[in-house]
């Protein structure tokens, strides 16, 4: 535990309220994000294995304290290339650095990675070698250009060799499949992260060929709203290095295309300490692209000992603890449909569950947006050399659920 | 190379160690050790002994160190005070320095030391950095401000800083404005009677303005202040709403928010046949589900927030229902919240898709989950009437599961399904009355036995069913044992012949075996009812019931309009306004919502008619939190709602409690205050503090109370009870009763300090209720109330304020002021 302290000192046994919240929650992920205590709040995220608290005494926005902790964790992990509790404790002082940078007096003050890294450099093992020869530190000791300019995302004085300006369009469904195949749920989780590595002030515009799908979408700070109200096209002078250029969400669900099927039958007998299980899994509208990196998980109910299968394809494990079945599939070959079939082993004595299992599907599909959005051309303006442009499209199963 | 080799060092000479190495010369030496002081005051450790040594080292050009012993001095300053002077001119020094980054740095460090010596060197320096010509410099500045201003106020309003300040907002860099803004409102915020940020048109223009160029942090801030600014017209207000809803699509959640927040408020002066305001609804939606997409600590917040817009606004997310959809590995925390926003949204076009849902959810493994679920078909089935009969059949699908929790929660809301529709679904009581035995928790026993009494006539072996439960009548809770007593007297009256025996047995159970003074209250009340006049009994307890009102959970109005003013705050997340929880001697202003002053239309208040609510929705709409038992008890005593509503108090009164015993009679003196109408409830005024007058004036307050009390004769008095705890109330403790006194009534208060310090300025004030009771005179507490004193007062009270029914009907809802705060609390 590490602790960090701006307006005034406040005992590390409130945290003792967390604990007991915590202890009380089955599941770390069960924990609630906001607890009141006698005299404060304590609002939490829960990341990679780390719960971030923040403890406050006043009227705040707990959206922005949460959104400010999970931008602590998104710099932590891009400092450190990871957010963990080793990683932390080996760059302690960048850290507080980093964290004293961040915020003061509970206002944000620079929050951009961007102008963190002006600020305090990250720990690469060259830099610490030079400094510990020379003695110079991994502080900068200029203020950075970009923070006051109406730009604070971009840093002046870019210089690459090679320019390059790389775009991903990642779509995730969600979606809720009923027991008959029916779609009860779908949506399209869209987001384009971008790689810009482009010298100097490059001004750029990205359209699309069909911009009317996207009617729900949240930008990055550089876009030009006006730019996309009136004309569609997503103009700005991007920041430095990756980021979430938009993300964006399709949801009439004629337009959400459900690439998989999946035939089930689970089934427990009354009375007798086993049920069959008996899933397979088939493409639909793929669109001609081939499905891959499919797993399917299922929590089994409490009542299941063990599980005795056969796949056509793939490996499965079942963990009788967590009561836990993950199939990895891989990919569809139409030709052989994949299927997981066999018995399963119940404690005897014990009722049949009443629930049956909902299946969690994971899938990719390289080379296609599923909401069928194109990127029609990139330009751009106020520099003069030529860029190398690239967009690459995945489609992903997001919170893709089957009941059963 | 790593910093976690900072933690190891645990041996016992690690101060000494330290004090060496932070001593040597060498540079890089130094520099270690003070990463070694850091890393053990992160952990807690208590490093104060290196206080000389660290500050030795701050003068330095390297700004590593230099940032690291600046850590330590924030920290520690505080318990060295004396210590902390000599850092002082090193920071005056900074503050010259040419590199803004180190101006900016000590400013902001000097501004975190809280030790008022040093606070005195500040001023000086921070004039000139808020006046510095690096914008960096000037915003940080702007921050300290509000530092210096939480240590004392005062000095900062001594050396006009807060002028300075006020004209940063014209500042031409948006960040610096955004500081500044936010700087203000955190200084209004402790001062609420300070006028700090009276926002005009121009102003307002130019946060605007501020609010498109700066970063999110900043853009929050903007909001939230454009939030408390009330535009003029509602020509104004659609311009800043255009303004701000480019906003509606940034990335980051609370921005978005905080935008929702601004609209949410000045929707509230545009006129519903507006265009605009059609395209704002339809505006608002996408965003609201886009946070829902959120990793799942911001689901939460949204889902708090989005509860509460659904509540004022329904119609924003109507066609939106199936994104509260539940997945499976949601965190329970999400799941419950999205549950309670689809009842608040099902309506008759997509009732069956949320059947649908909820029957699915019913079948969960999580067990308070699934019990939601339940319990939202059968909220469902009275909100949308169509919808009844599905949601029974549901039901009886549930309960044939026979899953024990979830027969019990489907008993229960059957009972309020009969209770909406009566004479409609009773072909089900066979079913329910299958299951009697697996019922093991009160509630749902309760609510079988009040089925079971409420329909006796139909059920063959309704006394043997009754007879049943009598047998462990003292092991059941006072909820069961209420009921079953009501339940077997509405069987005797049913069927007096077969059942007379058993409801002597109940009678004297409830009277004379019983500690509980409800029950034998009720049971006595029975009794003579039964014994006087079964007709009249007959009257009373198999009286037509009032309907149960569509949703017993909506949040009163006035507080909804509130907390449509907190949107994106603690306050949204815990559904109660900020004075209810926030601590500390901030005052708290009191937010409301704008009035529509559109150039056309007549002002109309929302907090007498909330936009979409018809008038009549309003009583209903009293949040009865779960006080079931208080339900139970009206639901089989209320007479119809629609009599003389001071027959009905009197005989609610009378079975619920003592204290409302002496109060009924009261009533009947004078029965033309009730109905009267508009109130114009007396301000808060404050009772000067009379210093001057002599102490013995407590005194004779007393003697006359004593005095009073000696004439009171017949009446009964009940004893003073605890009404608002000295915890709730910074240490002001009252107890207090309802005495009549020669025709009039009036309400004898006991304030106890047990707080530190003085009270003074009281002053009282009642929200309307069911009799119009209101104070006849101010609270009079002539001497201030020094710490562990204790003053009795008494309070004239008239019936001739506003009468509104409230939930349960003799509840009474009063505010007390005093110069630390308004607190609140309620009697019956």
């Amino acid at each position: 535990m590490s602790e960090k302290h701006w307006k005034s000192v406040v005992s590390q046994s409130v945290c003792d309220y967390f604990f007991e919240a915590q202890e009380k929650a089955a599941d770390v992920e069960n924990v609630p994000p906001v607890i009141s205590t006698p005299h404060h709040y304590l609002i939490s995220i829960y990341r990679d294995k780390l719960f971030f608290v923040s403890v406050i005494q006043t009227e705040v926005p707990p959206l922005f304290v949460i959104e400010f902790l999970h931008r602590v964790a998104d710099t932590f992990q891009d400092y450190f290339g990871e957010c963990s509790e080793a990683a932390i404790k080996d760059n302690v002082v960048i850290v507080y650095e980093l964290l004293e940078e961040m915020l003061d007096n509970g206002f944000p003050l620079a929050t951009e990675s961007n102008i963190l890294k002006e600020l305090i450099k990250p720990p690469t093992i060259l830099r610490s070698v030079v400094n510990s020869i020379t003695g110079s530190s991994n502080v900068g000791d200029t203020l950075p250009t970009g923070q006051l300019s109406n730009i604070p995302w971009r840093r002046a004085g870019v210089k690459y060799t090679n320019n390059e300006a790389y775009f991903d369009v990642v779509e995730e469904i969600d979606a809720i499949i009923d027991k008959s195949g029916s779609t009860v749920f779908a949506e399209i989780q869209g987001v384009i992260d971008a790689c810009i590595k482009l010298s100097g002030m490059p001004d750029l515009s990205l359209s699309f060929m069909n911009p009317r799908l996207l009617d729900d979408v949240s930008f990055h700070p550089c876009i030009r709203f006006k730019r996309w109200e009136s004309e569609r096209v997503l103009s700005f002078i991007p920041p430095d290095g990756n980021f979430r250029l938009i993300s964006y969400r399709v949801s009439s669900q004629n337009l959400v295309a459900i690439p998989v099927y999946v035939k089930h039958s689970i089934s427990f007998k009354e009375n007798s300490s086993c049920g069959r299980f008996d899933i397979t899994i088939g493409p639909k509208q793929n669109m001609g692209k081939t499905i891959e990196g499919i797993t399917v998980t299922v929590h089994m109910p409490k009542v299941v000992l063990n599980m005795n299968l056969t796949p056509t394809q793939g490996s499965y494990t079942f963990d009788p603890v967590t009561k836990v079945l993950t199939w990895d599939v891989g990919k569809i070959t139409p030709q052989k449909l994949p299927s997981l079939k066999g018995l399963v082993n119940l404690q005897s004595g014990a009722p049949k569950p009443e629930e049956n299992p909902s299946l969690n599907i994971q899938f990719k599909i390289q080379q296609l947006a599923i909401s069928g959005l194109k990127v029609n051309r990139l330009d751009m303006y106020g520099e003069k050399y030529k860029p190398f442009k690239g967009v690459k499209y995945v489609t992903k199963a997001g919170k893709f659920q089957v009941r059963t | 190379m790593t910093d976690s080799k900072y933690f190891t060092t645990t041996k016992k000479g690690e101060i000494f160690e330290l004090k060496a190495e932070l001593n040597s010369d060498k540079k890089e030496k130094k520099k270690e050790a003070v990463k070694k002081v850091i890393a053990s005051m992160t952990v807690g450790k208590d490093v104060s002994a290196l206080f000389p040594d660290v500050v030795n080292c701050m003068q330095t050009d390297n700004l590593e160190l230099k940032k690291l012993v600046y850590l330590y001095l924030m920290n520690y300053a505080k318990s060295q005070p004396d210590m902390a002077i000599m850092a002082v001119n090193t920071f005056v020094k900074d503050c010259e320095d040419p590199n803004p980054l180190i101006r900016a740095l000590a400013v902001r460090t000097m501004g975190c030391i809280r030790v008022d010596k040093i606070t005195e060197y500040l001023c000086e320096p921070l004039r000139k950095c808020l006046k510095d010509e690096d914008p960096y410099v000037r915003k940080t500045a702007a921050v300290c401000v509000a530092k210096l201003h939480d240590i004392n106020a005062q000095l900062v309003e001594d050396q006009g800083f807060l002028d300075t300040l006020k004209d940063l907002i014209s500042d031409s860099n948006p960040m610096v404005v955004a500081n500044a803004v936010a700087a203000l409102s955190e200084i209004a915020e402790s001062h609420p009677s300070s006028n700090l940020l009276d926002l005009n048109p121009q102003s307002i223009n130019k946060l605007l303005t501020a609010l498109n160029e700066c970063t999110e942090c900043g853009q929050i801030f903007i909001l939230d202040c454009l939030a408390n600014y009330t535009p003029k017209d509602d020509r104004e207000a659609q311009s800043i709403c255009e303004r701000v809803t480019p906003r509606l699509s940034h990335a980051n959640s609370a921005v978005v928010l905080s935008a929702v927040k601004v609209l949410m408020k000045f929707m509230e002066m545009l006129s519903k046949d507006l265009d605009y305001y059609g395209t704002l609804l339809k505006k608002l939606a996408p965003p609201l589900v886009t946070l829902l997409s959120a990793e799942p600590e911001l689901q939460y917040v949204a889902l708090r927030n989005i509860n509460l817009i659904v509540q004022k606004r329904p119609e924003v997310l109507k066609h939106e229902m199936k994104v509260f959809f539940v997945k499976y590995n949601d965190p329970i925390y999400v799941k419950l919240e999205k549950l309670d926003i689809m009842i608040r949204l099902a309506s008759q076009a997509n009732i069956a898709q949320v059947l649908a849902e909820l029957k699915e959810y019913a079948t969960e493994v999580d067990v308070d989950f699934v019990r939601k679920a339940v319990r939202a078909i059968g909220r469902c089935a009275i909100k949308v009437e169509q919808s009844a009969e599905r949601c029974v059949s549901t039901l009886l699908d549930l309960i044939q599961t026979k899953v024990n929790y979830v027969v019990q929660e489907a008993i229960v809301v059957i009972k309020d399904i009969f209770r909406k529709y009566p004479n409609k679904y009773e072909s089900v009581i066979a079913t329910l009355c299958e299951n009697l035995d697996s019922l093991d928790e009160p509630e749902a026993r309760a609510a079988m036995i009040w089925i079971v009494g409420e329909y006796a006539e139909r059920i063959d072996n309704a006394d043997e069913l009754l007879e049943s439960f009598l047998e462990g009548f003292h092991d059941e809770s006072t909820q069961v044992q209420l009921q079953l007593l009501t339940a077997i007297v509405k069987l005797f009256l049913k069927k007096p012949t077969e059942t007379q025996e058993l409801v002597q047995q109940v009678l004297s159970l409830a009277t004379q075996d019983s500690d509980n003074p409800d029950l034998r209250d009720r049971g006595y009340i029975y009794w003579r009812l039964l014994s006087t006049d079964p007709v009249a009994a007959k009257e009373v307890v198999l009286a037509e019931k009032p309907l149960i009102s569509e949703e017993t959970d909506l949040i009163e109005p006035t507080l909804l309009d509130e907390l449509i003013c907190y949107i994106g705050t603690l306050a949204s997340v815990y559904h109660k306004p900020p004075s209810a929880f926030v601590e500390g001697g901030r005052g708290v202003v009191h937010k409301s919502l704008p009035p529509r002053t559109a150039s056309s239309e007549s002002t109309e208040s929302p907090e007498t008619a909330p936009a979409g609510a018809p008038p009549g929705e309003q009583l209903d709409a009293v949040p009865t939190q779960g006080d079931l038992l208080g339900d139970l008890l009206n639901l089989d005593l209320g007479p119809p709602v629609s009599g003389p509503p001071l027959a009905a108090s009197a005989v609610q009164m009378g079975a619920v409690d003592l204290l409302g015993g002496g109060l009924d009679s009261l009533m009947g003196d004078e029965p033309e205050g009730i109905g009267a109408p508009s109130f114009v409830a007396p301000p808060a005024a404050a009772v000067p503090a009379n210093l001057g007058a002599p102490m013995g004036s407590g005194l004779s307050d007393l003697f006359d109370l004593t005095s009073g009390v000696g004439t009171l004769s017949g009446s009964y008095v009940a004893p003073k009870a605890v009404w608002l705890p000295a915890m709730k109330a910074k240490g002001l403790e009252i107890s207090g009763t309802f005495t009549r006194q020669a025709g009039t009534i009036s309400m004898d208060l006991q304030l106890t300090n047990k707080a530190l310090q003085v009270m003074t300025d009281f002053a009282i004030q009642f929200n309307r209720n069911s009799f119009g009771l209101a104070p006849a005179a101010p609270l009079q507490v002539h001497a201030p109330l020094s710490p562990t004193q204790t003053v009795e007062i008494s309070l004239p009270l008239s019936t001739a304020g506003s009468v509104m029914k409230t939930e349960p009907l003799n509840s009474l809802q009063v505010a007390v002021k005093n110069n630390i705060d308004v607190f609140y609390f309620s009697t019956l």
